[in-house]
């Protein structure tokens, strides 16, 4: 058995070619090594959908941010994922960095921005009244939006398995070997046959990519550290409010989530380990600083959880997508760091017209339904729909999180799905139970009880999130020592 | 001559007490009243707790039975009495004070079931 | 459906409010509660300690609940269990779901939102380092260990040293893990004393006071947590931190009350207690509206959230007779210096018969200081006092014909 195309990575670049690719006759594979996918820098990051103004023009980046943000608001619809189309600001609080925003500004209508404008400071003051008095002037981008960037991985892989394409978790590739049809695929699980191979590995890229080819590019990850407000701060911002970008990215940023919450970050770090996502004192303290500097009367003591997120930067600073020269049909999907997010759609095309160059045109999937079924979201009915719903099914009438008020039935229907949810911070990415204030506190135990029952597991194996993030022990076993 | 500190739990206001032992007599100091005397003697001499933990419940709504000894038992044994109640299984309808183990460690007091299941 | 009065929340405030009003001659009553059975968070508080003032004997948290269930089916009062109120209206109609009924339009003429409270997490206090498996609250801790039957962990830290802390450490302890120690940033802890001696002492538990933790380390599961002592601002001091390799780390580090029905009817809520503001008859901004228990302020004692949801059940019942009087000479109370908070916020002496005992709890520990009670800014009672203390609530007596036309009562520590 030999699939056409293997895709390596289930971020968000990785599922939105996993979808892209499924609506075409191709026998196509996703490899995740963790098991869930988004867990990489998709798990962890602002949930920007940006303007595109920002990328130089000329670049990859560049013009792949114009047409994913073009694309999002469709596709959102399409997949059933909440996206607020809620616009940007870039704040200007000196003469010099209103030159930034001016250049800014010329470089994104060069780029094909729609309706950019630069803001004087009452403008400014009346899209977002809540912007530091200090502010001078602003960029405003109105297309810039915000999503869930876990909601949309999840929902694309899943709409792609809808469409065919198989999902195979827990499945790191441990190395890869040319032969005569394609490669052979070496994983943690086993092995598999492909004829093409799309490298989506996010920070692990240049590891795969040094599999099948010699090193041309290397990922220096970088961290960002966050701050999660509760929904009381929700409205302190109504559009993604950023500063000045500088050489390191685009600053710290103040910004509602499409679930109402209010996000403060992130700095930036070079880190040692690729899988460094802690939060530290002084991160934090760095992020909640430039955060009261953008807007007024941020009330600290709402920080619900605070966290860190991985990015996949390279030496070669632009996206990387490309054949790699010495491995036919092996293409590089790497350095997708900011705007990747909204670039994946677009990215998803950019490497299906590679394939097509290699292979020749694409046979469409006649059967592609590019529609995921509807997800109940129990608290936006109706009264009469919520009656309805539960006479249907009584499971919707027990709610299960009491900050967010979500319901047993949500929570089954998630872990039914094509990639579903198996663990706890996988029920919370994909319906938020546990999201809320009191952080799991009261259905942590019954979120598990769910998951234990619906998966046919024993509770003690159910984990909050990676492998090996084991929450019990069993009580009546193993009693040792005792004080006295 | 042996000394001893603790610290009075009879109320809140927490006295430090120190206790030392003269030929078969006990002296209490830093106590406020009598009542830190007495604790402080008896702490010393046969220091005693409630022991609360659960038993294994079979074919209920909730799988522990919560407990606890009907009386104060000697300290030491708080960690063989909870060894004894590890052992039991429940899986019948209990009230609140039924007895769910008589007289355990020979101590005269009878582990009880604190809940209606 | 209609009723007289629902009371939303069937735990130990809930209960007390619905016995009280039932008693007083109010007939259809519903308790309404999310969980699979009554009595609460005293189900999953098997220890004893529970009762000594209203019952003068020490009960455990299941059985003191035992006590109120058995009235409560005596007195056949209605409750629904494994039901959640997801609406509720300043005209005090109600929206409920569970799976039996599906949604009920509950109308009802007084309301008394007895919720309780839910505790700080690991995010409201800020601790930097991963985020593994392994971090819980003492109480979803408490929940897993006494309700579930699961241990949580082998190798444990605790941070903050509030009772269910100190009654964890213990807990674990018993069923074969190792506390080895408890961290708490005050150089106090907010305990009860006898929770300190029989919890960590009996068990030689170390209690680190003005200590934190400022680190978690650990992938997957908790491999260690980093503490470090701090100053009296409450900082770190550099070069004091240690590694303590465990597996757990349960956070003792404070309850909040359960306001999002108050906040959904827009009630006044009062910033020191974190619940909604109250008067004599525990009755909230909104007329017919009563509150009690943790859902008002956090209790040291249930003792006293049963006294209190008493009250309640007492005031909704005048409400319902239209007996309670809403005149407007109406006295305020003011928290003074070393006072955090007085509930309640407001008094109608003519609602009073004879005296009314007020709760407050203090901002920091004192040593042979006195309550001073103020009627209108004119010294009125002192109240000699060898301790006081943040974790133990204080409370006064007032007679109302002392502040009958007064403005404002005050009480400070001197």
């Amino acid at each position: 058995m030999i699939y056409d195309v293997a895709i390596i990575g289930g971020g968000i670049v990785g599922t939105a070619i996993a979808r892209e690719l499924s609506k075409y006759k191709l026998r196509t594979v996703l490899l995740e090594k963790e098991n869930d996918i988004s867990l990489g820098a998709t798990k962890a990051n602002s949930g920007v959908v940006h303007a595109g103004y920002d990328p130089k023009y000329g670049s990859l980046k560049g013009k792949l941010n114009v047409l994913g943000n073009a694309m999002y608001e469709s596709l959102c619809k399409e997949l059933d994922v909440p996206f607020k189309k809620i616009g940007s600001l870039v704040l200007g609080f000196n003469e010099e960095e209103m030159k930034v925003i001016k250049d800014l500004y010329e470089n994104g209508i060069k780029l094909g921005v729609p309706n950019l404008q630069i803001l004087d400071k009452e403008a400014a003051m009346k899209v977002e009244p809540n912007i530091s008095d200090k502010v001078i002037g602003a960029l405003y981008a109105p297309t810039a939006g915000i999503v869930g960037p876990w909601e949309m991985a999840i929902a694309l892989m899943e709409n792609a398995m809808d469409n065919g394409v198989e999902l195979k978790l827990n499945n790191g590739v441990t190395n890869i070997e040319k032969n005569r049809e394609g490669y052979k695929i070496y994983t943690s699980e086993g092995k598999i046959n492909t004829k093409y191979i799309i490298n989506a590995a996010g920070i692990f890229a240049d590891e795969i990519h040094n599999m099948v080819a010699d090193p041309c590019f290397k990922i220096i990850p970088r961290k960002g550290e966050y701050h999660l407000l509760d929904k009381s701060e929700g409205n302190k911002a109504n559009t993604v409010i950023f500063q000045c970008p500088t050489e390191k990215g685009k600053g710290v940023l103040v910004l509602p989530t499409v679930h109402g919450n209010l996000i403060i970050g992130p700095n930036s770090e070079i880190i040692e380990e690729k899988d460094d996502v802690t939060t530290t004192q002084k991160g934090l303290e760095y992020v909640r600083h430039l955060g009261e500097n953008s807007v007024k009367e941020i009330d600290l003591s709402k920080v619900i959880t605070s966290f860190s997120g991985i990015r996949a930067k390279t030496s070669r600073r632009d996206f990387i997508i490309e054949e790699v020269k010495g491995a036919e049909g092996f293409i590089d999907v790497a350095g997708i760091d900011s705007p990747g997010l909204t670039a994946a759609p677009a990215i998803a095309e950019y490497v299906v017209n590679l394939l097509e160059k290699r292979i020749g045109k694409l046979e469409k999937n006649e059967e592609f339904n590019p529609n995921r079924r509807k997800v109940v979201r129990f608290m936006e009915l109706t009264d009469d729909e919520k009656k309805e719903i539960i006479n249907q099914n009584p499971k919707y009438g027990r709610v299960i999180c009491r900050c967010e008020n979500i319901t047993e039935g949500e929570i089954i229907d998630i872990i039914h799905r094509n990639a579903g949810a198996t663990t706890v911070d996988g029920v919370k990415r994909r319906a938020r139970p546990g999201s809320g204030r009191c952080q799991g506190g009261f259905c942590l135990p019954r979120v598990m009880e769910i998951l234990a029952r619906e998966t046919n597991k024993d509770i003690k194996d159910i984990v909050k999130d990676k492998q090996g993030s084991y929450i019990l022990k069993n009580q009546w076993e193993n009693i040792d020592g005792m004080g006295d | 001559m042996e000394e001893k500190e603790l610290v009075c739990i009879v109320c809140p206001r927490g006295c430090r007490l120190t206790i030392t032992k003269e030929s078969n007599d006990y002296i209490v100091e830093g106590n406020k009243c009598n009542r830190g005397r007495i604790y402080g003697i008896k702490e010393i001499t046969n220091p005693t707790r409630v022991v609360t933990s659960t038993v294994k419940f079979k074919n209920g709504l909730l799988p522990r039975l919560p407990v606890k000894t009907n009386g104060p038992i000697p300290k030491r044994l708080i960690k063989q009495c909870v060894e004894e109640i590890k052992r039991i299984e429940v899986d019948y309808h209990v009230k609140v004070g039924d007895i769910i183990i008589k007289d355990i460690l020979h101590t005269g007091i009878d582990v009880v079931s604190t809940k209606t299941m | 459906m209609n009723y007289d009065l629902v009371v939303i929340g069937g735990g130990p405030a809930g209960l007390a409010a619905a016995i009280e009003a039932k008693k007083k001659g109010i007939n259809s009553i519903l308790i309404i509660d999310r969980d699979k059975e009554l009595g609460g968070i005293l189900n999953q508080c098997i220890h004893n300690g529970f009762g000594l003032h209203i019952f003068n004997e020490e009960l455990t948290g299941p059985e003191y609940a035992d006590r109120f269930i058995k009235e409560l089916e005596a007195l056949n009062i209605e409750f629904k269990l494994d039901t959640m109120v997801i609406t509720l209206e300043e005209d005090k109609s109600i929206i409920a779901i569970n799976p039996e009924d599906g949604l009920m339009n509950i109308k009802s003429r007084a309301v008394i939102l007895a919720m309780g409270c839910r505790e700080r997490t690991r995010g409201a206090i800020h601790i930097p380092g991963t985020r593994p498996a392994g971090v819980f609250t003492a109480g979803t801790a408490q929940r897993f260990v006494n309700i579930e039957g699961y241990m949580v962990g082998k190798e444990v830290v605790i941070l903050g040293s509030g009772d269910i802390g100190l009654i964890m450490a213990r807990r674990m302890t018993l069923e074969g893990a190792v506390v080895k120690a408890v961290v708490e940033l005050l150089p106090y802890s907010g305990g009860l004393k006898r929770n300190i001696v029989q919890c960590l002492d009996d068990f030689n538990i170390p209690l680190l006071l003005s200590h934190t933790v400022i680190d978690i380390k650990g992938k997957d599961r908790v491999e260690g947590v980093t503490i470090a002592k701090v100053d009296e601002k409450r900082r770190t001091i550099e070069g004091t931190e240690k590694f303590i390799p465990c597996d757990t780390l349960l956070l003792s580090v404070g309850l909040i009350p359960e306001n999002e029905l108050s906040k959904m009817v827009n009630l006044d809520l009062d910033n020191s207690t974190g619940g909604p503001v109250v008067n004599e008859s525990m009755e909230t901004s909104i007329g017919g509206i009563f509150a009690c228990g943790n859902v008002v302020h956090v209790h040291d004692l249930v003792d006293w959230v049963t006294e209190e949801s008493k009250r309640a059940g007492k005031g909704a019942v005048k409400y319902l007779k239209n007996q309670l009087m809403l005149q407007k000479d109406t006295v305020k109370t003011y928290a003074g210096y070393g006072i955090k908070y007085i509930v309640p916020q407001i008094i109608r002496p003519s609602n009073i018969e004879k005296d009314l005992e007020v709760f407050m709890r203090v901002t920091d520990v004192f040593k042979n200081r006195e309550l001073v009670i103020k009627i209108d800014n004119k010294e009125f009672k002192r109240i000699k006092k060898s301790h006081l203390a943040p974790g133990e609530m204080e409370s006064a007596n007032i007679n109302v014909e002392d502040i009958k036309g007064a403005a404002e009562i005050s009480i400070e520590v001197q």
